[in-house]
């Protein structure tokens, strides 16, 4: 019962082109049959998430550890919240990242879990830059 | 089943075949000679019903399962036309789905009958746990069926149920990842719910007959609660029994029937009406309501792993009533406290459910902890403790002693005050909630609709109207596209000939195809074609419109609905009030304002919609007054427009409603004429047994 092999072929890593994604927009993209949110993080959005006593937070981890050196602007998340599986929605909430709509759930700019019954921070899915503008998800 | 049959058949073919299966010696001992208590009131005719249920859904089951098309992209296509196309489908599939609903109504009442006489106890205690089983199953088999039309509640509510599991330490991703078939709930997982909402139904058919089993050595408890003794305490099962069954199972019919034939999505949510789309998640998710007590259990922990635990705790914890209620009395008819405590009980459970369809904020969460403690409280603290003090009252004798002293006095009153007061209670707590949520959102208005109430017909000049008003308005936007030309002939339709609907479809143009050359092409429409869309796809309507897809209006008036908060929703049952979504769409089209009230800001590229949920809709305003000609003579009026096409879009959505409502009053009179028919007939069978 465990997925057949056309799913896992489907599942092959994706590459997604960031140069038509302004700064404070982002985009979903489908890997794998989950929205991977991609957030042009503006300045303020990083200040805050880097602002952030990580000691305090429900799913301790500090901003750095959640993005790609260099590619600080860049958030990748995966949208599924870690609650029940709900889709969060970008640029709401009280902390400039994710709201989920299901059990209000509240995830930062760094995507980490805020306030409400998520018990986790938004995964980050594997993913490296082939190119300043250009990511490989997978 | 007690002991060895008699039985011997006259017919000698029969006698054969008893010598070598005894079948109908066993049919005759369980359901005819079966001595069954002569105190059981109607709440034993559940049983019965039950049974009855389940036939009605394994058989409405397997003819639907016949018509639909277990796939992502098709499932909910074909649930549709089913519904539109196959002979009876509308009938099929509102009785299987409504079915599931009136099945837990029926296991409800029959838990609660065991819960309050005692009947789990000592000698019952493995009927009792088989019992949770089959609820079990019925829970599994329920939430997949759910899943199968492949609607937005269907794919939302399957994301978040199959997610609970992934609450287990250690092994719950892996468990998910089984349950889905891949990375995310999609075709796989339709694949096996399918396969196994088609297996489950038959597990529980074969724990019933464990179950009746179980039953036939322990023999029925009554509600008195002691055992039979002598003969004089039992009546056989045939005819007292089964006549007495049939007349229950009569009157549960007519309930069933108004459901399926006035108010077929009365239990249902609208947004199953919206095809999965595995990017949007309802604001609301919410699961059918007989899941609602424990949904709300969940959610008022708020731990993740906890708050699992405590669901499936609630339930589970059943299995173990046996035990945790020690009592040597078993009806709760002599036990005036633990009656107090169950009737608090049953208040719980109802308020729970109500909880759990309302959103997790405020004052609804800290009403759901105090409402799961109680829940559990009674199990653990108020059953165990009550067992130990509470001095019950003197058991009769014998069970015609009961029957006997029954002419005397009658102890019905108080239990129907207790339910006043439960339901007084509810109804109190409900409607200060209600009044909070309902601030502040813009209802729309009641309108007088030809369609509406039991007798309901469309009227055809708003039919034909509409149809106008749709191909030289909305038709530039939105498809239609589960309406064929064909339709537009049929009875119960805008009454048009077979004639006129094939020049109508003439007009359009299909794209067909390949032909020999292997080109797509373009031909006239014929009736057998469905409304073609205006956009070749749903990226190509989303980027043509400002990144909002108009919507497919097939079933809109279906799809939309709003809030009709407590007490409304109960006194919409009895008025048959089913048309929020006609209403919604008529003053959706009539909301629009150029003024933007204070407070409220309009991005660019939206307008200001006055019952458009958030206000900001990305659709200009459509219909101005003269825009469409009628011929009739009919007021050229945006209300009239408005009215016209929300009446032809609800024949889109249910184009059989007119039969759908003929055969509901043909139903009813047969029936009442039937359980009066029973009625009397189980009067003259227990003349003499009262």
């Amino acid at each position: 019962m465990n997925p057949d092999a056309s799913t896992i072929a489907a599942g092959a890593p994706i590459e997604v082109d960031l140069s038509p994604v302004a700064e404070g927009q982002d985009i979903k993209v489908f890997w794998r049959g989950k929205p991977i949110y991609i957030s042009h993080r503006t300045k303020k959005q990083i200040d805050e998430a880097r602002a952030v006593n990580v000691a305090s937070l429900p799913d301790p981890q500090s901003d750095e550890a959640r993005v790609k050196s260099g590619h600080e602007q860049w958030l990748v998340v995966i949208g599924i919240c870690t609650h029940l599986g709900c889709i969060p929605i970008a640029h709401e909430g009280n902390y400039d990242g994710f709201f989920c709509p299901c059990h209000g759930s509240q995830y930062d700019s760094s995507g980490r879990i805020r306030q409400g019954p998520a018990p986790a921070n938004l995964p980050v899915p594997p993913y490296q830059f082939v190119s300043d503008t250009k990511i490989q998800i997978g | 089943m007690s002991g060895p049959s008699d039985y011997q058949p006259s017919n000698p073919a029969l006698q054969w075949i008893e010598r070598r299966l005894p079948i109908l010696g066993l049919m005759h001992s369980s359901f005819v000679v079966y001595p069954t208590p002569r105190n059981l009131n109607y709440w034993w005719t559940f049983g019965a019903i039950l049974s009855f249920m389940l036939g009605i859904q394994i058989l409405t089951g397997v003819i639907l399962a016949m018509h639909y098309t277990p796939h992502a992209d098709l499932a909910f296509k074909s649930v549709e036309l089913l519904v539109r196309d196959v002979n009876y489908g509308w009938l099929l599939r509102n009785m299987h789905a409504v079915g599931a609903s009136m099945f837990f109504v029926a296991v409800y009442v029959h838990m609660l009958r065991g819960l309050y006489y005692g009947s789990y106890k000592e000698p019952r205690e493995v009927l009792w746990i088989l019992g949770v089983i089959i609820y079990l199953l019925m829970m599994a088999t329920g939430f997949m069926g759910y899943v199968l039309p492949w609607g937005q509640m269907s794919f939302w509510g399957a994301t978040v149920i199959t997610n609970l599991f992934s609450a287990i330490p250690y092994v719950g991703e892996s468990i998910v990842t089984l349950l889905w078939g891949g990375y995310s709930v999609g075709n796989p997982t339709l694949n096996r719910f399918f396969s196994l909402h088609y297996l489950l139904p038959f597990l529980i058919a074969g724990v019933v007959v464990l179950h009746v089993w179980a039953l036939h050595v322990s023999g029925q408890n009554n509600p008195d609660g002691v055992e039979p003794k002598t003969e004089k305490d039992t009546v056989p099962f045939t005819p007292h029994a089964t006549i007495k069954d049939m007349f229950g199972v009569a009157c549960f019919m007519l309930l069933y029937a108004w459901f399926i034939f006035y108010m077929p999505n009365y239990l249902g949510d609208a947004d199953n009406y919206i095809p999965a789309n595995p990017g949007v998640t309802p604001p609301h998710i919410v699961p059918e309501w007989y899941y609602l007590p424990f949904y709300a259990i969940l959610r008022s922990i708020p731990n993740k792993l906890a708050g699992v635990i405590g669901m499936f705790g609630a339930i589970i914890i059943l299995c173990f009533l046996p035990w945790l209620d020690a009592a040597k009395t078993k009806s709760s008819k002599y036990r005036p406290l633990a009656k107090q405590f169950f009737w608090i009980f049953v208040a719980v459970c109802i308020l729970l459910g109500y909880l759990g369809a309302q959103p997790p904020e405020g004052i609804y969460v800290i009403a759901g902890r105090v409402l799961t403690v109680c829940y559990f409280a009674y199990f653990l603290i108020v059953l165990p403790l009550l067992s130990r003090i509470e001095k019950p009252r003197p058991v009769p004798n014998s069970i015609s002693d009961a029957v006997l002293a029954k002419t005397g006095s009658r102890s019905t009153p108080m239990v129907s005050t207790a339910i006043m007061l439960a339901l007084a209670g509810s109804l109190f707590a409900g409607s200060v909630d209600s009044a909070k949520a309902s601030e502040g959102s813009d209802q729309p208005p009641g309108n007088k609709w030809s369609f509406s109430g039991p007798f309901g017909k469309f009227d055809r000049g708003a039919l034909q109207r509409g149809l106008k008003v749709y191909k030289e308005v909305c038709a530039s936007c939105h498809g239609l596209s589960y309406v064929a030309f064909r339709n537009l002939a049929e009875a119960g339709g805008p009454g048009y000939s077979v004639a006129q609907a094939a020049a109508f479809a003439s007009e359009y143009k299909v794209k067909d195809g390949p032909n020999d050359a292997g080109d797509m092409f373009e031909r006239a429409g014929r009736p057998a074609d469905y409304f073609p869309s205006p956009f070749a796809n749903e990226q190509a309507a989303r980027a043509a419109n400002g990144g909002a897809a108009p919507p497919d209006l097939s079933l809109i008036t279906k799809a939309r609905s709003y809030k009709r908060g407590f007490p409304m929703f109960i006194v919409d049952f009895f008025t048959q009030y089913q048309e929020q979504g006609p209403d919604y769409v008529s003053a959706l089209l009539q909301g629009f304002e150029d003024k933007v009230p204070e407070g409220v800001t309009i991005p660019e590229g939206s307008y200001y919609n006055k019952y458009f949920p958030g206000h900001a809709i990305k659709m200009p305003k459509p219909l101005s007054d003269g825009q469409v000609t009628y011929d009739d003579g009919s007021p050229t009026t945006v209300a009239q427009y408005a009215k016209d096409v929300t009446t032809f879009l609800m024949w889109s959505a249910e184009p059989h409603m007119e039969a759908r409502k003929r055969l509901g009053f043909q139903v009813f009179i047969f029936l009442i004429l039937f359980a009066g028919l029973m009625y009397f007939t189980k009067k003259k069978v227990w003349a003499d047994s009262h």
